[in-house]
């Protein structure tokens, strides 16, 4: 399996001035500000993007398709139909009416174009802000193989959304997962990719031992798991592009599960169980012993390292329930900072470094949130009989978690949530889903 | 690593796959469970009746035990089983186990899994005091993935946080 448009160069500015899309961007009204109260979403028109060639017609629609579809999905961009346009963007090099954008109330106008030359596509687009009269931001060009279209309309979403918002983008992005099937009772685990908004599944292992928890590396081309492959819980590592496999070090009579990657992609953090009891251990991917970090009676398991690699936040019930602690990368003393009612476990620190989202367990109910980093400012974004194991977009704003039904015909499915608690979404898989591990954004 | 326990091991190994419980996700009885009896009082050798059996430690002994939630602390009714299947461990030494700890599914999944090592490792304990060879007896957990029952309520969860001992042939096999 190849990363399907690896190929993609980017990124030739083209025409618009310097200096009017960063006055756009800093003053005027097109502007979402995602940690505020977005009551409305902010609604914008996309003409079906021209095609430049003859054959690009098909691509341009599916291209402008999956733009509208990234933008919406976020819940803060609204689309207009083009059934209420007045003007029709016959060219991507005519000039905009903005009234008849404005009288139809668009704030974001976003044109573009596809052509295609043999194996090769481009895609330009421009955006405008329509009650400034301005365009915001260069337009911009992304060039790859055919097979890479999708990649290309997420790099133009990313680009728009982008600009709208101030943040980073998250759309040209992975989700590494397990793939689901059978009854709770007879359930057979696989190890899947997929684009982030479901598209492209590939599966990376068969479903002859289960499998658990994939983690990817910083760069997003290997992927940690947990397989019972040998019929005891190991820790193996897979290169995404050759998908090879291969079983990370482990102990003998001792079970090692829960792995992830430090931020430099060499050394990992994992659990390991000995007689019973499971503390976190470190080492470096590439070989060598196994460094103890924790070493208390009680369960600790669930490390993730803070985005600088100087902290690990992980889940103890050393006070008697699992709660949220915070130790520094080579162990030592750790400062518990979950302290709510019910128990707290599988912290995950955000790529930002400012939150760490959790599973929390109260009342018989299941709750994915966010707290600061010192346990301050908890919010809880979702309720539901089952939710757990949350991992972050690459801008930080949206987590995706593994949702859970209740029963005997119990199933588990992927949604996704914003840092708000709005926009509760599943995310569309073939089969049931489970653990996903968002990548950074591609290269 | 002696040359002894190398070979041990790797009988542990041919023993796994070889084990004598292939329904222990499933069908598996917990004590005192019928099987067919004999004609005339006579032993149908292999059957739950037949001391020597795998048979007789899954049904008539019992495989498994069960815990309390979140709990890993073997219960009176436990032991009254573990002593059971201690006693037939240590007449039967051609036999070595694998342990397997489970978790209900309310619980997140990497602490199930820590949790049924607890538990998998208690039972081993319990059975090393009794006088069984630690050797003979690996842990493993499950954590929440092999659930036997699958309601969503206490009568489906209590059968599931278990540790099921399963027989593997030994050395004679």
């Amino acid at each position: 399996m190849k990363m399907s448009g690896a190929v993609l160069s980017v990124v030739l500015a083209f025409g618009a001035s310097q200096a009017a899309p960063v006055l756009a961007q800093t003053q005027g009204p097109l502007r979402i500000e995602i940690t505020e109260g977005v009551i409305e979403p902010l609604p914008f028109a996309l003409p079906v993007f021209e095609a430049e060639t003859g054959d690009a017609g098909g691509l341009a629609a599916q291209i402008s398709q999956v733009v509208s579809a990234d933008l919406s999905g976020t819940g803060l961009f609204r689309e207009i139909p083009s059934s209420a346009f007045i003007s029709q963007v016959s060219s991507f090099a005519a000039p905009v009416q903005y009234a008849d954008w404005k009288a139809i109330n668009a704030q974001a106008l976003i044109t573009g174009a596809v052509s295609v030359q043999g194996n090769q596509v481009s895609v330009k687009f421009r955006l405008y802000d329509v009650f400034s009269g301005a365009e915001l931001g260069d337009g911009l060009q992304f060039t790859g193989t055919a097979d890479g279209w999708r990649r290309m309309a997420h790099k133009v979403s990313d680009a728009v959304y982008s600009r709208i918002t101030g943040e980073g983008g998250y759309f040209d992005s992975r989700v590494v997962y397990v793939s689901e099937t059978g009854g709770k009772d007879a359930r057979q685990k696989r190890l899947a990719i997929m684009d982030y908004d479901g598209a492209n599944v590939q599966y990376l292992t068969d479903s002859s031992a289960i499998v658990l928890a994939p983690r990817f590396s910083p760069d997003g081309g290997r992927v940690l798991y947990t397989s019972y492959e040998t019929g005891f819980p190991r820790i193996y590592v897979l290169d995404v592009g050759s998908v090879q496999r291969r079983e990370v070090a482990s102990q003998d009579g001792t079970m090692s599960f829960a792995p992830r990657f430090a931020p430099d992609g060499q050394n990992i953090v994992f659990s390991l169980s000995q007689g019973g009891n499971t503390d976190i251990w470190a080492m470096n991917i590439g070989g060598g012993g196994a460094t103890r970090l924790t070493s208390a009676p009680s369960i600790e398991t669930a490390p993730s390292f803070s985005p600088d690699g100087s902290q690990i936040v992980f889940e103890s019930d050393r006070s008697g329930s699992q709660q949220l602690y915070i130790m520094p990368a080579g162990g030592g003393e750790a400062q518990r900072i979950s302290f709510g009612p019910g128990r707290y476990g599988t912290p995950v620190w955000s790529p930002r470094g400012d939150l760490i989202a959790f599973t929390k367990q109260n009342a018989g109910r299941f709750h994915i949130g966010v707290m600061r980093t010192d346990g301050s400012e908890e919010r809880l974004l979702t309720a539901s009989f089952l939710d757990e194991g949350p991992t972050w977009a690459p801008n930080g704003r949206v987590i995706m978690f593994t949702r859970e039904t209740q029963g005997e015909g119990g199933r588990s499915s992927l949604y996704s949530v914003d840092i708000s608690g709005r926009n509760l979404r599943p995310v569309r898989t073939p089969e049931g889903g489970s653990d996903p591990s968002w990548s950074p954004l591609l290269q | 690593m002696t040359l002894k326990a190398k070979i041990l091991l790797a009988v542990a190994g041919l023993a796994l796959a070889a084990c004598t419980n292939p329904d222990r996700f499933g069908a598996g009885g917990a004590g005192g469970a019928g099987g067919t009896g004999g004609i005339n009082g006579a032993v149908i050798p292999g059957s739950p009746n037949d001391p020597t059996s795998p048979a007789y430690f899954n049904q008539t002994i019992g495989d498994r035990v069960l815990f309390a939630v979140d709990q890993s602390t073997i219960t009176d009714q436990g032991r009254v089983v573990l002593d059971g299947q201690a006693t037939w461990l240590l007449t039967n030494t051609d036999f070595t186990a694998v342990i397997e700890g489970h978790a209900d599914e309310q619980g997140t999944r990497e602490y199930n899994v820590a949790l049924g090592a607890r538990r998998a490792n208690a039972v081993r304990e319990y059975l090393v005091s009794k006088g069984v060879a630690g050797n003979r007896l690996r842990t493993v957990s499950y954590g929440k993935e092999r659930p036997i029952e699958i309601c969503s309520n206490e009568s489906c969860y209590a059968k599931n946080r278990r540790a099921v001992t399963v027989l593997a042939a030994g050395l004679t096999g």
